[in-house]
């Protein structure tokens, strides 16, 4: 099914692999510098990068390490291209200085890690433990990426295509925060064309200073006192960004008496509770944040005054449940259910939790019932 | 409607082309369908194991708890999987490498698929001798989206394995037929 309009714009969907839907989706957002290196769970990305680059005129390069890739997306995005590359955690971890000099020199570009288990080698199955990594830093200094997290193929190819336009738009990097179960799963794929948003020139790029000023582009100010006004210009664009840019989809909310947090592949598994429930009196909505830095804080904040609790479900030992506890700041009780180490949350074991922490035969009855109903 | 497909069988023996011929299928249908495979990092000769989903609504969780289908290639993925197939589902074997001390107490095909791509030439289409098998029991959708698959996919050099597909297709479907 390769039926494309001119520019590569698939009219018909398609069944790929979240990995594939990201590789292609970055193609049609322009990028045509690609560097990676291969890992489990995401060389279904740089496979079809190998393939489709070259079609295209791109750019394509198996690095000879994660640390090399990563360097040459700082390149090409000095130089004005946009730029991706990818990985999965340890793969990730070594990244981190090359992300952090990007993040210091104000590069646009894309990274996705596709999540596997940790720590250390791990496994190859899906996880969500390098959420720390990715909303707090992950490198060294004062710096933030964007993280935007898709739970569907088809959401991986939308965000990855809107990765390239904010990249570009605040001149930070933008993380895609997926998984093994996100980048694997096969479903059927959209690619819309979208209209061009109207994005700054990069009049700061290095094109060759012929004929103008040069531009520098760097993360070094040893000069005292440079540094410190610098970062805190980082600063004021990450509290525009956080201002601006956090997104969530918001389900059942109104109704609900417990609220899921989940992001991902455990969203997805929310979402199936969250459906089942609609049926009885006890109700269960959710709140999946769509970027994970920025955090939608605002939301999480105004469902936290009206329900009885919130119960944040990752496939990590409980990171993004602190952020949830930032966002509430004490309003209500906020549990935590994981599972780590390639572990995925049942429907049944998040219903049963939920009847755990509401004490309430209410609640017990109705979710027991549903538990019941496959 | 949601049919919760679970394939399984030695890596090799074409499990993920099967699963990936039902899905493409359904999605040229109008189905809602995932498609995640699973497989360790030892994969050859290994235990390979895909989790299919087809349905009329949109589906959330990927991951089957419960399967209605269990389609299974090989002695080990059978006794892997076989408790992950519900009270009421339907079992599709390959007989020709699955020999049952005490019959299951699912609905049970047993379907020669080895012997019977062996007999057309090539052992490597036995996976399509079982899809032939699995599409005349449930009925899932027209055969023709199958063979549409089949035509895109088998394209240029290997233009010559289509017929040889079909043929495996159409004795995968006369099993249950004269059943």
């Amino acid at each position: 099914m390769k039926d494309s309009l001119p520019g590569g714009i698939s009219i018909m969907k398609q069944l790929l692999t979240g990995n594939e839907a990201a590789a292609e989706a970055a193609i049609q957002a322009g990028c045509r510098y690609y560097y990676g290196y291969p890992i489990t769970p995401q060389n279904e990305l740089i496979n079809y990068m190998s393939i489709r680059m070259p079609e295209v005129g791109g750019a394509f390069i198996q690095a000879e390490s994660e640390i090399a890739a990563i360097s040459m997306v700082h390149g090409s995005a000095a130089a004005g291209g946009r730029a991706m590359t990818s990985s999965s955690s340890p793969g990730i971890s070594l990244k981190q200085e090359g992300i952090s000099y990007l993040a210091g020199s104000e590069l646009p570009c894309v990274i996705v890690n596709i999540q596997r288990g940790g720590p250390g080698l791990g496994d190859i199955s899906a996880s969500q433990a390098d959420y720390f990594q990715a909303v707090k830093g992950g490198g060294h200094g004062d710096y933030h990426t964007i993280v935007l997290a898709p739970c569907s193929a088809q959401e991986m190819a939308d965000l990855v295509y809107d990765a390239f336009d904010l990249a570009d738009k605040y001149r930070n990097p933008v993380l895609i925060l997926g998984d093994a179960q996100i980048g694997q799963l096969m479903e059927p794929v959209e690619f819309h064309k979208k209209p061009k948003k109207n994005l700054p020139a990069k009049s700061w790029a290095l094109t060759g200073a012929e004929g103008r000023k040069k531009n520098v582009v760097k993360s070094f100010y040893p000069v005292k006192g440079q540094l410190e006004e610098f970062n805190a210009h980082l600063q004021k664009k990450y509290r525009t960004i956080e201002e601006h840019e956090a997104r969530y989809e918001a389900i059942n909310i109104h109704k609900a008496d417990v609220i899921l947090v989940a992001y991902g592949t455990s969203a997805r598994i929310c979402k199936e509770v969250v459906k089942k429930s609609q049926q009885y009196k006890f109700k269960v909505g959710m709140v999946r944040p769509v970027t994970l830095w920025p955090f939608p804080k605002e939301i999480i904040r105004k469902v936290s005054e009206r329900v009885e609790c919130i119960l944040t479900v990752e496939m990590s030992a409980g990171q993004m449940v602190e952020d949830v506890k930032l966002a509430v700041e004490g309003r209500c009780p906020v549990h935590f259910y994981g599972r780590t180490g390639g572990g995925v949350p049942t429907s049944l074991e998040i219903i049963k939790k939920i009847v755990e922490i509401v004490p309430d035969n209410r609640a017990a009855n109705t979710l027991l019932q549903l538990a019941e109903v496959k | 409607m949601t049919e919760k497909i679970i394939l399984a069988g030695f890596g090799g023996q074409g499990m993920m082309l099967l699963g990936k011929l039902l899905a493409q299928a359904a999605m040229a249908d109008g189905k809602y369908v995932t498609y995640f495979p699973s497989y360790g990092t030892e994969v050859r000769g290994g235990t390979a194991v895909y989790y299919l989903i087809i349905s009329n609504e949109e589906i959330f969780s990927p991951l089957i708890e419960e399967a209605d289908t269990l389609i299974v290639m090989n002695q080990p993925s059978y006794q892997k999987y076989k408790d992950m197939l519900k009270p009421d589902g339907l079992l599709v074997l390959n007989s020709s490498m699955i020999k049952l001390n005490n019959l299951p107490e699912v609905k049970t095909y047993k379907i020669p698929a080895t012997e019977i791509a062996s007999k057309l030439g090539n052992v490597l289409v036995s996976n399509v001798v079982m899809l032939g098998a699995f599409l005349a029991i449930k009925k899932l959708f027209a055969t023709h989206l199958i063979l549409d698959q089949l035509q895109a996919m088998l394209k240029g050099k290997k233009g010559n394995l289509f017929s040889l597909n079909k043929q495996a297709l159409e004795s995968g479907m006369q099993v249950i037929k004269t059943a």
